[in-house]
């Protein structure tokens, strides 16, 4: 492992905040006091607002290192502290207690556009915010031309920037800083705005800077960016880092910090009919869910990778009704579709009038989900058109086994596929 | 590869140094403010001209051919013009300087450089507009036929020295208005006072033969030795140079100057959470 680039110790923060005092003073008073004992007054008054202010330590004893090539990311609820954390960073403000160590130019971006002048054009604020960021004129003019391209505002440089859409301002404030190319850089939720193209965009520029071994320090609540782009997750609350680890588990621990107070079911018999995560313009016509093992036992929570599950979900229709279908989705922790069970895939599934009480068996031969934590969603369609869903019914646990029969299995991704593999001795290669 | 240690109460170091690494945001800055004050105007750059002309002729016209105040020899408009050049650079150089901080909240508050560029190159614009005034003057000397003395050789000194008195007194209101909102009223009833306390319209001459008493207390005013200096530098000898005034503009801008750096770089660490 390299030397660190970034080397936090012991790092706080303490704001004050001040307080409005309770009672006012009548004008009149104010006058009179002021009147009688002028001095006396100036002072009190300049005491009490002294004594008013609280201390808030947004950031309290933060230790952390992060090594060359490292995409880190930074989570954790609103006010957890992660902005004061790059701001004290970009040397925005100064820290209170504790010492940081860098190595290398680093550069910030904590908002998009900042320093953009909005009579200026285009073309004049990519220079002005190019220098801003830190870069030298000659920088600017040689990565012109990549800058407008990324962009794609040809057509508008020489208007003035306070007539362009809001896609189109955060497009050229996040080229300039994109083309910025320190070796220590830090992003603030900048992805929060911007089209999917955009935001795939800047992904794939932070794809690169890693590809060339920059450091990233990211913040985001975008859960699935950070999960795809992070090697290692801190996580933050009221100030203080409390998990440092692989980016999974990060994710993991925070969200389970963030879990309702909704007594978690592991169990294999799931009341359907008053759940939570139902919308509530949806009629229950969803009962109960039950689930099985490959072997037909209850599940007791843990399926291992790759193993078969069954499902029983049984409904109760308020009207006869034909073309009915049930649907079994896993969903990540962070809320991302992962796989989709429904019955219209199935070949043999019936169409015919069905009413009252019916139940769905689900059989999945093999689940081929890495280890972790799912949310379980179940669904009724009536003609392909969902009229009752529960959103996370229940949580799975899926947990390692020997899928391959070697022992390993991998712990990032989503998916184990069904691979095999060979190597051709020393021939070059031939169209096999 | 550019190491970096931060930490509580040991920033100076490497503050200089930044300074001259980021030179060329001065550059940026001062040239972002040139373009954005004449964006979607009509007469663009030519209200830098016709603003001193107007005033000129209304200086002119109240002191001169109303109060009839005495113009020691020289055409009075060339009186007026030349207190008024230093003037002008000193009233908007303190006045933008003083607003630089505050208008340019955003970046102090996201972005990290030396905070001193962003006054610094405040006063810059001001320069802009005091060369465009200077040829103005030049027309006017021609349009008197009226040949400047050789003391202008030291004309660029007293620009040095004005320049350190906006300078010293816009980094005090600067950092003083980043806590204290009260100075965006001061400053231009301050700059209005003075224009009327400092000989702009008028000789410090005037002062000397009605006032000798108080002589001392108007030229606490840095601007007196200022403006009396660039007299002494364009229109010649015939304007005495009273040199304790120049003695206290000097020792007032030096003061204003240093003791303005020192409470700027105490109160810069602040300027991010209290902007």
């Amino acid at each position: 492992m390299s030397q660190p680039v970034i080397t936090v110790e012991n790092l706080s923060k303490r704001y004050l905040i001040g307080h409005q005092r309770a009672r006012s003073d009548g004008f009149r008073h104010v006058i009179e006091a002021a009147l009688r004992a002028p001095f006396k007054w100036f002072r009190s008054r300049h005491e009490e607002k002294q004594r008013q202010k609280e201390e808030f330590w947004a950031l309290q004893n933060v230790s952390f290192e992060v090594c060359e090539g490292e995409v880190v990311g930074l989570i954790g609820r609103n006010g957890a502290g992660k902005s004061t954390l790059l701001k004290v960073l970009s040397r925005i403000t100064e820290p209170t207690t504790g010492k940081i160590h860098l190595r290398g130019r680093v550069a910030s971006l904590l908002e998009v556009g900042t320093g953009f002048h909005q009579e200026l054009t285009g073309r004049e604020n990519i220079f002005l915010n190019g220098a801003i960021l830190g870069m030298s004129r000659e920088e600017i003019k040689r990565k012109f031309d990549e800058i407008v391209a990324f962009s794609e505002i040809e057509k508008f440089l020489d208007t003035p920037v306070k007539h362009y859409s809001s896609g189109m301002y955060v497009r050229l404030a996040f080229s300039v800083a994109a083309h910025l190319d320190p070796e220590i850089l830090i992003v603030d939720e900048v992805l929060a705005v911007g089209d999917v193209t955009f935001q795939n965009k800047c992904l794939g520029k932070m794809e690169e800077a890693r590809a060339r071994s920059r450091t990233v320090l990211f913040v985001s609540h975008n859960l699935a960016a950070i999960e795809s782009f992070c090697s290692r997750g801190i996580v933050m609350q009221q100030g203080q880092v409390v998990f440092n680890g692989p980016c999974k588990d990060a994710i993991q621990f925070y969200l389970q910090g963030l879990r309702d107070n909704q007594t978690e079911s592991h169990s294999d018999v799931i009341d359907l009919g008053a759940a939570a995560g139902r919308p509530p313009k949806y009629r229950p016509q969803l009962k109960k869910l039950e689930l099985f093992d490959g072997n037909h036992q209850p599940l007791g929570g843990n399926l291992p990778a790759g193993g078969g599950l069954k499902a029983l979900i049984h409904i109760e229709l308020e009207t006869p009704s034909a073309n009915v279908d049930a649907e079994l989705a896993f969903f990540s922790l962070s809320g991302q579709r992962l796989c989709t069970a429904h019955s219209a895939y199935e070949p043999n599934s019936t169409h015919e009038r069905l009413e009252g009480r019916q139940v769905f068996v689900c059989q999945i031969p093999s689940l081929p989900l890495v280890p972790g934590e799912y949310k379980i969603r179940v669904g009724l369609d009536i003609a392909l058109r969902e009229v009752d869903c529960v959103e996370d019914a229940t949580r799975l646990t899926v947990i390692q086994s020997d899928f391959y029969g070697t022992g390993v299995i991998p712990t990032q991704g989503s998916f184990l596929l069904q691979n095999h593999w060979t190597l051709n001795c020393g021939q070059e290669a031939a169209v096999l | 590869m550019n190491e970096l240690t931060i930490e509580a109460g040991k920033t100076e170091r490497q503050y200089w140094r930044d300074l001259w690494k980021y030179r060329e945001l001065f550059y940026f800055l001062a040239w972002r403010d040139m373009l954005v004050r004449y964006k979607q105007t009509v007469v663009g750059v030519a209200w830098s001209v016709i603003r001193p002309l107007l005033m000129l002729i209304v200086l002119t016209v109240v002191f001169g051919k109303i109060g009839k105040l005495p113009s020691g020899g020289v055409p009075y408009p060339l009186l007026v013009f030349s207190g008024m050049l230093p003037w002008l650079f000193f009233s908007t150089a303190l006045t933008e300087c003083g607003n630089s901080l505050v208008s340019n909240s955003n970046l102090i508050s996201k972005i990290y450089f030396p905070r001193l560029v962003v006054p610094a190159s405040s006063v810059i614009v001001s320069l802009v507009d005091f060369l465009i005034s200077a040829l103005i003057l030049v027309i006017l000397l021609f349009w008197y036929r009226f040949i400047p003395s050789t003391n202008a050789v030291f004309l660029p000194l007293f620009v040095i020295l004005a320049f350190g008195a906006s300078f010293g007194v816009g980094l005090w209101i600067a950092a003083l208005m980043v806590e204290y909102r009260d100075f965006r009223f001061i400053v231009p009833f301050v700059v209005q006072i003075g224009m009327y306390i400092s000989p702009v319209g008028f000789l410090s001459s005037l002062v000397a033969e009605r006032y000798a008493r108080y002589q001392w207390l108007y030229s606490m005013n840095p601007m007196v030795g200022v403006i009396d200096g660039f007299r002494w530098c364009i229109l010649g000898g015939e304007q005495a140079l009273y040199w304790p005034a120049l003695a206290l503009a000097v020792g007032w801008v030096v003061v204003l100057t240093f003791s303005g750096i020192w409470y700027f770089r105490r109160t810069e660490r602040t300027f991010a959470d209290v902007i």
